[in-house]
């Protein structure tokens, strides 16, 4: 750095003084909170008055409380089929898409993306009025003669949320993985066909490792935030369907306990990012393999 | 080639059925002539239109949110040329680190987001308004707006800033009367993307705002009642119109952008 040209040192000031302010802001808007909520977990609240001394108490009461057990661990599942759900349906569409939307490429990423510009509240909303007990898929279904009562499975439970947030998250999975495939060097493909790979072995071998940081991409921007949401299991979840977020605000609200809050919120976040990390090493053992 | 594809083809065309189905329910509901929302349907009506009309605490939901809407996208847009334009066009100390930290929101959970911010303001001290909504907002609008605009500035010609500053055009000249009509289309989409992320944004809303609801924050109050259900699927159908409408200028510019500067059609640049 030292021997930097005064030319690239002018550039070098210049690049840092333009990003300085939206990195100002997103230190003072997003660190700042974040090291706060952090903190906040180590304290206590008496209903308005706040012990700033350091405690683990609500960490070992989030960690050991059955009930805050088991709502951690059925978000964590939730979230993970949701992640692998969407990932599984989308990976067809985005390979379709490239492979063999021919001029429309656009128009098919257009219309895939259109259904999530509906207010997010009213297309959860609507998923309880077609799984509903006299919802459309019921009467679809009785009036197609297949089942003679309605199917109740579908609704008020975790089915109902997998199924709701399989279909939120849909074009989070479909654009990266599409990216992702098109950027492979269609050259490659050919040769694989030409030195005798079936088609199968080919996609294997060739295509889907290439692909996978769209996977990756993908797995990570659903897996980590739908452990966030509480709109979806209020709403089409009923009681057994319900997600650690929702625990995290009623803390915040009706219990008026915002530091166990935190604690919640911070373990939360902090057993995904694992989890994440996790995953982004495994992948990377499982391409060097295929590239070996 | 043509055989292999089909059972593909077939299953684009099933997904989009599941994706469309909640969407395609909204104007038939909009339309129904019942005050509840299940089949069978009873006929044509506009009369939950009417009696949106007559609804004050609505209108003023929708102005609140289109004055954080409109403040979102102005801030994003904003922050976001700053750092497109530092990123994709010098290098600093720290460049992927910081730039990976703006785009961090992405990633992190709304609710996680909300909470924070909240008892920021709380420990400060601050009353809830809109302007802590739209202070939320533009943290995870500028992800989106950093996107599209990075593109925006790495693919343009910098050819053509250099002649610029050969000719005798001030470091300021060239950027208003040569980088920015380049980069205009860039800034049109990334607004027209923050506003129609923000004006559906509920979660982060739903935290910080007082006692001004904004638009989002209203509808789930209107979902407790089923009386008001009808009001509400012709609320969502009209503001689906809207953001097709935006969306679609949104998109016809950002094509404008990227045959002005020269750059290939990339869409969703999300990662």
């Amino acid at each position: 750095m030292t021997t930097a040209t005064p030319w690239i040192g002018s550039d070098y000031r210049r690049g840092l003084r333009l990003i300085g302010l939206p990195f100002g802001y997103s230190l003072l808007l997003l660190a700042a909170p974040l090291l706060l909520i952090f903190l906040l977990g180590f304290w206590t609240q008496d209903y308005l008055v706040l012990d700033r001394s350091f405690k683990l108490d609500n960490y070992i009461e989030a960690w050991s409380h059955p009930l805050y057990r088991v709502l951690m661990l059925r978000s964590l599942g939730i979230s993970a089929v949701v992640t692998l759900a969407t990932v599984l349906l989308a990976y067809p569409m985005a390979y379709f898409i490239s492979f063999y939307g021919g001029n429309h490429k656009a128009l098919w990423l257009f219309l895939v993306t259109i259904p999530f510009w509906t207010s997010y509240l009213l297309r959860v909303f609507l998923w309880k009025v077609i799984l509903g007990y006299n919802g459309v898929l019921n009467s679809t279904l009785e009036w197609l003669g297949l089942i003679e009562e309605p199917l109740t499975f579908i609704l008020y439970n975790v089915n109902a949320v997998v199924i709701t947030l399989t279909h939120a998250w849909a074009p989070f999975a479909i654009l990266p993985i599409f990216v992702a495939l098109e950027k492979i060097d269609r050259s490659l493909l050919e040769s694989a066909t030409d030195l005798g790979d079936s088609p199968l072995r080919r996609f294997l071998h060739v295509t889907l490792p290439l692909s996978m940081p769209g996977v990756v991409a993908a797995a990570l921007i659903i897996f980590i935030p739908t452990i966030g949401d509480y709109v979806t299991p209020r709403l089409v979840g009923g009681k057994d369907g319900l997600m650690i977020a929702n625990m995290i605000q009623v803390q915040f609200s009706k219990a008026n306990n915002a530091p166990l809050g935190a604690a919640l919120a911070v373990s939360a976040m902090g057993i995904v990012s694992m989890v994440a990390l996790l995953f982004v090493a495994l992948n990377r053992r499982w391409l060097r393999k295929q590239g070996s | 080639m043509k055989d292999s594809s089909r059972p593909l083809k077939l299953f684009a065309y099933t997904y989009l059925v599941f994706l469309y189905a909640p969407v395609l329910l909204l104007p038939v509901f909009a339309f129904n002539n019942s005050t509840t929302i299940a089949f069978p349907l009873q006929g044509f009506t506009l009369n939950w239109f009417n009696t949106l009309a007559e609804q004050t605490s609505l209108h003023n939901s929708l102005e609140n949110s289109l004055l954080v809407a409109i403040s979102t996208a102005v801030l994003s847009t904003c922050l976001a040329v700053l750092a497109s334009r530092a990123s994709a066009r010098y290098e600093f100390f720290g460049k992927k680190t910081i730039l990976s930290f703006l785009m961090l929101p992405l990633l992190l959970p709304e609710i996680i987001i909300g909470v924070s911010l909240l008892v920021v303001l709380i420990q400060l001290g601050l009353p809830l308004s809109l302007w802590t909504v739209i202070l939320g907002h533009t943290l995870i609008c500028m992800p989106f707006s950093i996107a599209i605009l990075y593109s925006a500035f790495a693919n343009m010609d910098q050819s053509l800033e250099e002649v610029s500053l050969d000719l005798g055009e001030t470091q300021w000249g060239t950027f208003r009367r040569v980088t920015l009509p380049l980069v205009t289309p860039g800034l049109l989409s990334s607004f027209l993307i923050a506003f129609t992320i923000s004006l559906d944004e509920f979660i982060i809303a739903f935290f910080l705002t007082g006692t001004q609801a904004t638009l989002p924050v209203y509808i789930w109050g209107q979902l407790r009642f089923p009386a008001k259900l009808p009001g509400v699927m012709a609320l969502g159908f009209m503001l689906l119109l809207l953001s097709l409408v935006l969306l679609s200028l949104g998109e016809y510019f950002r094509r404008r952008m990227n045959r002005l500067t020269g750059g290939e059609v990339q869409l969703g640049k999300f990662s």
